[in-house]
């Protein structure tokens, strides 16, 4: 048992033991306050390496190719941008090439890092940056938008000329299903409870009530 | 827990927005950072109210010409055709694949307006120390949280759209400036639902139970 507050209404309460494969939602606005996975380091960590590997084919091997009257084009993600950049759209290139490249990779490899150096006991503080930074980048990683939005101007574009998916097209693919499978596996708290804290004292294996804060 | 229910800031506590640790503030002005992760403990977010109308006004602003300028212009064999974000919708509709022109039209003209409507309806109730609903105005933030990544779906088909078809001089085409306005909605948003504190919901019921 333990005393959290809960994220979205700031309401106390007694947190039992939430056996592994099962969550807590908040008594009184019902958000899930915690969520305990049956393998939370292990089985994230392998999904996050399958993650860096299809990022890397998304990112490098070419998306789509087109073709009419006997000429072809083909683009890549950041050839994209790029091409948005060529066409006088600057800002959105960079919007676009943070939501499609810079976010998910950061997402990627701060996951990594977190995962790798959080089996060492006593994990270290720099860590819990790195899940901020990671947590950051989540809601702006929109590898699943962005594959629905090749879809659509595929077919947009198939009015016009023959079109081909490329092989970063399916690792595109691949992520979408990566991402969500490496956000339900992870399990933060698993994370938090293995940190040194702040002050560099070793995590107190019983967390319970209200800590003393910098001023205990 | 026996008694009236009690949030973490009527018992001079404050959760850790990052990691959950529930912690003891340093001092009533400047709550210091939290013991475990060391990010910057606040007890609501910094001006949550103020922040988010003006990154929705600034939304609003831009959602104007993000649709009534074009987004898209083709070139084909001398002529040149603009569309709008609706013109995307209409052609996706007439060449027969209104799934998608329904899946465009929700994603880029109803779930921005939708996100500024229930953000201004979240204020406007906070601010007016609403006491009704609390479940129902906290899932609609939640919705309004999770569904607003999908609006940018329109840049990245305009971004494709532009990357591929460059054929000159047979056909090519060019990115409009309401990609950019477009965008703008959508990041707007994105970080208004980030400012917005949904523990002011639940914070108007405090002097009706004390």
């Amino acid at each position: 048992m333990k005393t959290i507050a809960c994220p979205d209404c700031d309401l106390l309460q007694h947190l039992p033991d939430v056996p592994p494969g099962s969550k807590a939602r908040c008594a009184r606005c019902g958000r899930v306050v915690a969520r305990r996975t049956s393998d939370p380091i292990d089985r994230p960590l392998a999904l996050t390496i399958t993650a860096l590997f299809a990022l890397i084919v998304a990112n490098t091997a070419s998306l789509m190719g087109l073709s009419v009257a006997g000429r072809h084009a083909r683009t890549t993600i950041i050839g994209g941008c790029y091409e948005m950049w060529l066409q006088g759209q600057e800002l959105t290139a960079v919007i676009v090439a943070f939501c499609a490249v810079v976010a998910p990779a950061g997402y990627i490899l701060f996951m990594l890092t977190v995962l790798l150096a959080v089996r060492r006991p006593p994990a270290p503080q720099w860590i819990g940056r790195m899940v901020r930074w990671a947590e950051s980048m989540e809601p702006w990683s929109m590898t699943e938008v962005m594959l629905l939005g090749i879809l659509v101007a595929l077919i947009k574009i198939a009015e016009l000329a023959t079109v081909q998916a490329g092989i970063g097209m399916y690792a595109v693919g691949a992520l979408v299903l990566l991402f969500p499978a490496i956000m339900v596996s992870f399990d933060a708290g698993e994370v938090w409870a293995r940190i040194a804290w702040v002050d560099g004292t070793v995590p107190p294996s019983g967390e319970g009530s209200p800590s003393g804060g910098p001023t205990r | 827990m026996t008694g009236p229910p009690l949030t973490a800031a009527q018992a001079g506590l404050v959760a850790c927005e990052t990691c959950g640790l529930l912690a003891r503030p340093a001092s009533g002005g400047d709550p210091g950072v939290c013991p475990r992760c060391g990010a910057a403990l606040h007890s609501r977010r910094h001006q949550s109210i103020q922040h988010t109308w003006a990154l929705i006004i600034a939304a609003a602003i831009c959602y104007v010409p993000a649709n009534v300028l074009p987004v898209l212009s083709t070139s084909a064999l001398g002529s040149t055709e603009s569309d709008t974000i609706m013109g995307g919708v209409v052609f996706l509709y007439t060449s027969g694949s209104w799934p998608l022109a329904l899946i465009v039209l929700i994603a880029s003209i109803m779930v921005p307006l939708g996100k500024l409507v229930a953000l201004s309806y979240l204020l406007i109730t906070v601010q007016r120390g609403s006491i009704t609903s609390n479940q129902e105005r906290t899932r609609l933030y939640r919705m309004v949280e999770f569904i607003g990544r999908w609006s940018m779906l329109d840049v990245f088909v305009d971004t494709f759209t532009v990357a591929l078809v460059q054929l000159q001089p047979l056909m090519s085409v060019e990115p409009g400036p309401g990609v950019v306005f477009f965008a703008a909605v959508v990041v707007l948003t994105m970080i208004a639902a980030d400012t917005f504190d949904p523990r002011l919901i639940w914070d108007a019921r405090v002097p009706a139970e004390l």
